[in-house]
């Protein structure tokens, strides 16, 4: 079972969400931006990070990454993908994802240890969680407001595709304090916060983000 | 060489805090009876040579799929006449 992990020009924890994918019991693989092949993968992380310095907007010029051409119509095909922050970003701006993320609403970079409801827990990446668990990671962004039109919203709403939501108060101005989503088949997930930083206690504020990589290893043995 | 213009806006319905900062700066410099300010991007897109429909239509393309996303964002285009 292999999980690839892309680095951007940028990416700043690839790193870590390959030690993630390792703890989760996986082999990692580091994928290149520049290459299209996926070299075997069985699931892709597009990790966080500021891909490009956010240049044009964040996950802009990512998006059009030989790498992502591949990711795209793999997705398209069911291949589990999870974007973590620029990951999430870059996920909404190849139109995998609906809607867009914009600076906090107060301007200010955030980081912090996140409460979150797991409000989806029938994709590939959240299957290992309890309906409503509640975890806590960290949130460390600065266009991390999650926007979308209303019909949009009430669309992820009606089906379901609300995966994660920010408890206690909104911590950067995400319509319907909406942490992460994901498509209707539920292979692809968007999500601000960084499970990758919370699968070890010596690290992190929990080990609350494990889940996400336990998830797709099953995910994919089901598959 | 022709020049073609976009420029972008996020949609009235979107939050610019980038906007709201320069707004606030606005109020402490002294700079008064501003009600609202909203910040853009404007790309100067210089031709290899004339601008012929064909050429436009070319950065009105890239206009909807790189310079601005739709999702967030209006954009407006225009042929900036020879000096």
């Amino acid at each position: 079972m292999k999980i690839g992990v892309v680095t951007f020009p940028g990416s700043l924890d690839d790193v870590d969400a390959r030690r993630a994918a390792t703890v989760a019991g996986a082999e990692a693989v580091a994928l290149w931006h520049g290459d299209a092949d996926l070299h075997g993968v069985d699931a892709v992380v597009l990790p966080g990070g500021f891909s490009y310095g956010d240049y044009l907007r964040a996950g802009a010029i990512s998006r059009f990454a030989p790498v992502m051409e591949t990711i795209i119509k793999k997705a398209g095909e069911g291949l589990p993908v999870l974007g973590i922050c620029n990951g999430f970003q870059v996920l909404c701006e190849s139109h995998l994802l609906p809607g867009a993320l914009i600076k906090n609403h107060h301007r200010k970079f955030i980081c912090k240890d996140q409460p979150l409801r797991i409000e989806n827990n029938r994709t590939a990446w959240t299957s290992d969680y309890d309906a409503n668990h509640e975890i806590t990671i960290v949130l460390k962004n600065q266009d991390g407001s999650y926007v979308a039109d209303e019909a949009t919203l009430d669309r992820l709403e009606g089906e379901g595709l609300v995966v994660a939501r920010y408890l206690d108060e909104n911590p950067n101005g995400s319509y319907r304090d909406i942490a992460g989503i994901t498509n209707a088949r539920g292979n692809v997930v968007g999500l601000m916060p960084h499970p990758e930083h919370c699968v070890e206690t010596l690290t992190g504020p929990s080990t609350d983000g494990l889940g996400f990589f336990t998830s797709v290893l099953k995910a994919v043995v089901a598959s | 060489m022709a020049r073609v213009v976009v420029d972008v806006m996020l949609k009235p319905e979107i939050l610019d805090p980038q906007g709201k900062a320069v707004h606030g700066a606005f109020g402490r410099l002294g700079f008064d009876g501003v009600a609202d300010v909203r910040q853009g991007k404007r790309f100067e897109i210089t031709l290899d040579g004339e601008a012929t429909e064909e050429k436009v239509a070319e950065i009105r393309k890239a206009a909807d799929t790189l310079l601005a996303n739709p999702v967030i964002e209006d954009y407006t285009l225009h042929v900036e006449a020879d000096q």
